[in-house]
C-alpha cells in the first residue's frame, strides 16, 4: 500500500513499507548509537558499553553504526524533503505551540501530512546528521589526521557531542510525542494506518486533501 | 612507590630512635634531559627498544640524522635533529630526545573516556593500561605533545611508561642507563629541577647562552621529563618543542562545562516529558475506535 491512501475498510494508510522500513532502521542505528556513545561521553554510564560487548567493542561498532544511520537519513531526506518546506500553516503552528502543548489542538491551525514540529524534527535531525559524520569521520580516524592538521580533531571532539546532544532533545521530544503522547502514531509507523479520526483531528489539511483527491 | 610502604613505623625490641623516621620522602621522579651535552648517538633509542621489547621500525632518510619524522606507537624514544639558523647566520645542530612529558596535569588523560586505561601515579608516571583501551584516538587529541600512537594491528594506543617497571624496582629508565655523555639524568623532581637550573645557569655565565633556560612548562602544571635547552626562548627551533603546551581548549569544554550542561539538559528533558504527560495526558482521536 502507498502512503495517503484511503484503505478498503475506512483507514488511511500513513506511512508506507518503505517509509517504516527506513524510519526504524534510522531509528534502532539510532538508539545503538545514543547508548554507545552515552558511554563514551561519561565515566558514569560506561557501563552501557558492557551491554554491547564492551568499550573497544563499541568503539568499533559506533562509527559502523553511524554510517547506516546517515545512510537512513539520506533516504529519508530523498522520502521526505519535499514535503518539508516551512509554510504560514507552520508558522501559525509555532504561535499557537501553548494551545498545542496543553492539547487544546481545536485552537492549532490545520496541519497537513507533517506539522511545524515534525518539520523541525525533520531537518534537525539532517542537519546534526551532516555535522555528526563530518566531525564522527576525523574522530573514527585519528591516526590519520597528521600533527599539522591537529586543530581539526580539536574542533571534531567539540562539535560531536554537541550536535549529539541537540539529537539527544530532538529524540526525547519525538519518543514521547510518538509513544506515550499520540498512541496511535506509533502504530501507524509499525504498521502504516491510522484512523480517519486521527487524521481529521491532528492533520485536518492532509486530511482534506485525501478526501478531495480522487481514489 | 612500592618501597614506601617498607618504610620502617616502629621496631621491637630497640634502643634508641627507629633509623629513618621523619625523614621526608620525595615520590615525584623526574627525568633530566640536557640538550646541550647530548651528542645524538641514538644510544637512548635502542635502549628503549630493547627493554621495551620492541622491534626495530623501518627509518626514514630525509637530509638528517633524525631515525623517522616522529615517535610511533612501536618507537616511543626519537631523537630530533634540528639545524637551527642563528641571527648571525651560523648553524646550530639541535638535538632533542622527544618522548613522552608525563604531564603533571596529562591531556591524554583528561580525554580518555575508557575506564582506568590512563592512570597517573603519585611518583608522576602517566602509563596507559592497553587491557583497558578501547582505541579511540582521545589521547592523542588531547596530547600537546603529539605522543600517544595508535597501533593499526592491536587497536590500542601505546607510548612510553617512563620505564615503571624498572623505577618501582628502585632502576633508571631504560634510556637514562645507556646514555654515553651523561646529559641524561634521573631523580627526584626537586633535584632535578635544581640540577637543571644550576646548569642553566653555567650556560649563562660561563659558556655565553644567555637565554639558556629550563624546560619545564606551567601550562600543565610542570612535567616530569624536562629540559635544558641552550635557548629558552625559543624551544620551537628544537623539533617542535611547544612554547606553552595546554590541554586543546576544546578537550577542556567538552570535559567540563558542556558535560554538566548536556547532563543537565537530559535530565531535564526527561523531566519535562514526564511531567507533561501528568499534567495534560496523552492526545486522544476524538472517538475510540476499534483497532484493525
Amino acid at each position: 500500500m502507498s502512503a495517503s491512501a484511503v484503505l478498503p475498510d475506512g483507514r488511511i494508510c500513513r506511512y508506507s513499507l518503505r517509509e517504516r522500513v527506513v524510519h526504524w532502521i534510522a531509528g534502532i542505528s539510532y538508539l545503538y548509537l545514543l547508548l554507545t556513545g552515552l558511554a563514551f561521553w561519561s565515566p558514569w554510564l560506561f557501563w552501557l558499553a558492557t551491554l554491547f560487548g564492551g568499550g573497544t567493542v563499541s568503539r568499533e561498532l559506533h562509527p559502523w553504526a553511524g554510517l547506516v544511520f546517515v545512510i537512513a537519513v539520506g533516504f529519508m531526506y530523498g522520502l521526505w524533503a519535499n514535503q518539508m518546506h516551512t509554510t504560514q500553516t507552520d508558522r501559525e503552528f509555532w504561535r499557537a505551540l501553548p494551545h498545542y502543548v496543553r492539547n487544546e489542538d481545536e485552537e492549532v491551525p490545520p496541519a497537513d501530512r507533517f506539522n511545524g514540529g515534525q518539520k523541525v524534527l525533520f531537518w534537525g535531525f539532517f542537519w546534526c546528521g551532516i555535522f555528526l559524520l563530518l566531525s564522527g569521520l576525523i574522530l573514527w580516524f585519528p591516526p590519520l589526521i597528521p600533527w599539522s592538521l591537529r586543530y581539526f580533531r580539536y574542533a571534531a571532539v567539540i562539535i560531536h557531542p554537541v550536535f549529539a546532544l541537540l539529537t539527544i532533545g530532538l529524540f526525547i521530544v519525538h519518543v514521547y510525542m510518538g509513544t506515550a503522547m499520540e498512541r496511535d502514531s506509533f502504530h501507524s509507523m509499525v504498521r502504516g494506518d491510522v484512523s480517519a479520526g486521527w487524521a481529521r483531528k491532528f492533520h485536518p489539511a492532509w486530511y482534506d486533501r485525501l478526501m478531495r483527491a480522487p481514489h | 612507590m612500592s618501597q614506601a610502604t617498607l618504610e620502617i613505623r616502629r621496631i621491637s625490641g630497640h634502643a634508641g630512635s627507629v633509623p629513618g623516621a621523619g625523614l621526608r620522602r620525595e615520590f615525584e621522579v623526574c627525568k633530566l634531559i640536557d640538550t646541550t651535552t647530548c651528542i645524538g648517538c641514538k644510544a637512548c633509542e635502542v635502549a628503549c627498544l630493547e627493554w621495551n621489547g620492541l622491534t626495530f621500525s623501518e627509518t626514514t632518510f630525509n637530509n638528517s640524522y633524525q631515525t623517522m619524522p616522529e615517535t610511533q606507537w612501536n618507537y616511543w624514544n626519537l631523537i630530533k635533529f634540528n639545524e637551527h639558523e642563528r641571527d648571525d647566520g651560523t648553524l646550530q645542530l639541535l638535538m632533542r630526545k622527544d618522548q613522552c612529558m608525563h604531564c603533571e596535569e596529562p591531556g591524554c588523560l583528561a580525554a580518555c573516556p575508557a575506564d582506568g586505561a590512563i592512570v597517573q601515579y603519585v611518583n608522576g608516571i602517566v602509563d596507559f593500561q592497553q587491557d583497558h583501551c578501547i582505541g579511540c584516538g582521545y589521547c592523542m587529541t588531547g596530547c600537546p605533545f603529539n605522543i600517544p600512537k595508535f597501533s593499526p594491528t592491536a587497536r590500542k594506543v601505546f607510548k612510553c611508561t617512563l620505564c615503571v617497571d624498572r623505577v618501582t624496582q628502585g632502576l633508571e629508565p631504560a634510556c637514562i642507563k645507556s646514555c654515553p655523555t651523561g646529559c641524561l639524568h634521573f631523580g627526584t623532581k626537586p633535584e632535578m629541577k635544581e640540577l637543571a637550573e644550576s646548569r642553566a645557569a653555567q650556560l649563562r655565565e660561563e659558556s655565553g647562552f644567555a637565554t639558556a633556560g629550563v624546560y619545564d612548562p606551567a601550562g600543565i602544571g610542570g612535567t616530569h621529563v624536562i629540559y635544558v635547552l641552550h635557548d629558552a626562548t625559543n624551544p620551537e627551533a628544537y623539533g617542535g618543542l611547544p612554547n606553552d603546551p595546554r590541554i586543546p581548549w576544546t578537550v577542556k569544554l567538552w570535559k567540563t562545562p558542556l558535560k554538566w550542561i548536556g547532563n543537565l539538559a537530559i535530565v531535564a528533558g526527561l523531566v519535562g516529558v514526564v511531567g507533561h504527560y501528568l499534567r495534560f495526558g496523552p492526545k486522544l482521536p476524538p472517538e475510540e475506535e476499534e483497532r484493525p
